[in-house]
């Protein structure tokens, strides 16, 4: 049996919750401060190689004569040892850390969330043992040095780095459903639909899921940073992004080389990867907010 | 309540997790490679170099007899060979593992002073200017990363301001070896110059460390207090009477700091992590540093023991925050009793 409720009521209803939300999340200043600094970020990434005063510095090039320049008007942030302009090479890498983050998140957040939902629905079955426990085996360790460890096995490149980081990453998905589908199998919401004989498929998908888009969101967002945090990591010691490309780890460990005389070559990739975590930090405390029950 | 049965029962699923772990650290050894006897030998290593090398590794017999011979070395603590320092891979991890859990134990202090400091004073005075300092302060602490900040540390403290060491671990003559833990030993054998050189050389790893965590701590514990302001219980104690501090010390702070317990918790084991990168920049001779060594040379048997043993420390440091929690909280060890 399916009860329909008029249209108009529905999207109402939908709209004056967004509207709350919307003036929820827009109270704090901090919030709006990091959705523009993330806005931007993303632009950057979009419109890279149209902004950047030196598109052909992206790769490999060479240009002796600049070489090691700080910070001027041709070159805002200076150039690196190969007389490459550091403010373009920034930019591609804002490019290369986001299309990083996006792929990662896409691979690990769908099976982890699945999963979770799964092991939470059967709770206290084979189920939830076998999931749960194999994602305790991967949260084991710190996430960083799993993924170092396999991406020195293998070869490096960023598709193994990726692989590496995606391996470790989609427990944390699990439990955040998995908290939120086994808190949830004892409501009425979910008993009444299985006593209408609802499938288990219709009530971990269209009953339980629902409910998990708050955090989800919250932890999406926050992870967008971490995740372009263990990238930059990887690709410091020499095990993600391999040279000439403009990725913002490989670049701060390049400049460490020339450190205290020629300090611009790490220190503006170093900031770049700062304002990135920093602006998800902001959107993911403000998502948060826009999530939480009572206005505070 | 029995602390002991909500202990030993962490402690099983633990060593099920160890064992988890030690599965997929065997196939990442021995399986990921391709051939692990090839890769030990080298590319130039004649065939019947790497035929021997697989009948000593045993690599010839099916996949589960290896797994089960190769926990049975480590049982005996034999974690083989390491082709990197070209001796056996247990005196590596001993050598190695005291110089790191130094550093990790220092940087844990820092950890919690400066979380137990920073968050309260902002929760005490939420929204007003210490609050905002504060605030902010911890959002630049949690966007860079350690290995940022160690750069940055280096940087200033070291070439800017030159009080601390650039890098390495001892200028003096070390002192004598009795547990492994120099500052221990340089105390034990009275050799305070030595103590406090090698606090100086570790001050700068053990804050690049404890900085993106302090402040994590310090945001985690202002949030809870500022939550927990709003409870009828604050506002019960306040009415009566109660002085302001005694109320913010024992009932807001309390339950407030339990949350930021557990973060503690994880975030000092995940230090073992980002001390793998902090260390590089420091050339501080520990067990991260040695573990990145040892993977950039893709010493098979190195990298495996590095992983399953910041596992085991991982999950004790687990089980121990699992405690104290249980033992701040009374709720989580009624909700087991309730079960």
């Amino acid at each position: 049996m399916k009860i329909k409720l008029p249209q108009k009521l529905v999207s109402s209803a939908l709209l004056e919750s967004a509207r709350l939300r919307w003036f929820k999340f827009r109270k704090n200043l901090l919030s709006v401060v990091g959705l523009l600094i993330v806005i931007g970020v993303i632009l950057i990434a979009l419109l890279g190689p149209y902004i950047a005063p030196y598109p052909e510095h992206a790769g490999f090039y060479m240009n002796l004569q600049e070489s090691s320049m700080p910070p001027s008007l041709e070159h805002l942030f200076g150039t690196d040892d190969f007389g490459r302009d550091i403010l373009s090479r920034v930019i591609f890498g804002f490019q290369y850390s986001m299309l990083m983050a996006v792929v990662i998140l896409l691979l690990v957040i769908p099976p982890g969330v699945v999963l979770g939902l799964i092991a939470g629905y059967y709770r206290e079955t084979w189920v939830d043992q076998v999931v749960m426990r194999v994602s305790d085996i991967f949260i084991a360790v710190p996430p960083l040095v799993l993924a170092l460890a396999i991406c020195s096995v293998l070869t490096p490149s960023v598709f193994n780095a990726m692989m590496a980081v995606s391996l470790m990453w989609w427990p944390w998905y699990s439990r955040l459903t998995y908290s939120v589908a086994s808190a949830l199998k004892n409501e009425y919401f979910v008993q009444a639909s299985e006593t209408i004989g609802a499938s288990s498929l219709h009530i971990i998908f269209r009953e339980i899921l629902p409910n998990c888009w708050g955090p989800l969101l919250t932890k999406i967002t926050l992870d967008v940073g971490w995740v372009i945090l263990i990238g930059a990591a990887l690709s410091f010691v020499g095990l993600g992004a391999q040279p000439p490309t403009a990725d913002l780890g490989t670049m701060v460990a390049e400049g460490g080389k020339f450190m205290p005389e020629s300090w611009w070559i790490s220190l503006f990739p170093a900031l770049a990867i700062a304002t990135i975590i920093l602006g998800f930090n902001l959107l993911g405390d403000g998502i948060r907010d826009m999530f939480t029950e009572e206005v505070r | 309540m029995k602390l002991s049965i909500y202990v030993a029962r962490r402690t099983i699923y633990v060593i099920f997790t160890i064992i988890g772990l030690s599965i997929f650290v065997f196939i990442l050894a021995r399986v990921l490679p391709g051939d692990p006897a090839r890769m030990m030998a080298g590319s130039t290593a004649p065939e019947y170099i790497v035929e021997r090398l697989r009948e000593q590794l045993r690599l010839n017999k099916p996949l589960y007899e290896q797994y089960f011979y190769w926990v049975m070395d480590i049982t005996r603590f034999d974690l083989g060979y390491s082709i990197y320092t070209r001796r056996s891979v247990t005196l590596d991890v001993m050598q190695y593992l005291p110089i790191s859990l130094e550093l990790i134990f220092l940087s844990a202090l820092f950890e919690i002073g400066g979380g137990f400091i920073l968050g309260p004073i902002a929760g005490r005075y939420s929204y007003k200017w210490p609050d905002n300092f504060i605030r902010l302060l911890c959002y630049v602490g949690i966007s860079l990363p350690a290995f940022v900040w160690a750069i940055i540390l280096q940087l200033v403290f070291t070439f800017w301001i030159p009080v601390f060491p650039t890098q390495g671990f001892l200028d003096v003559a070390p002192p004598a070896h009795l547990t492994g833990l120099t500052m221990l030993d340089s105390l034990i054998s009275g050799r305070f110059d030595a103590f406090v050189d090698v606090l100086k050389h570790m001050t700068l790893p053990a804050l690049a460390l404890a900085i993106p965590a302090f402040t994590q701590d310090a945001r985690i514990i202002r949030s809870g207090m500022v939550e927990n302001k709003e409870k009828d219980y604050i506002t019960m104690a306040l009415s009566r009477g109660l002085p302001e501090w005694v109320v913010t010390s024992k009932y807001l702070l309390k339950p407030s700091v339990i949350p930021a317990v557990t973060v503690m918790g994880l975030s000092i084991a995940s230090m073992m992590g980002n001390a793998f990168l902090v260390e590089t920049v420091f050339s501080w001779p520990g067990f991260s540093k040695y573990g990145m060594n040892v993977m950039m040379n893709k010493d098979l048997n190195a990298i495996v023991a590095v992983v399953l043993i910041i596992g085991v420390i991982y999950a004790v440091l687990n089980i121990v925050v699992d405690v104290i929690v249980a033992y701040l909280d009374p709720r989580i060890r009624l909700v087991e009793k309730g079960e």
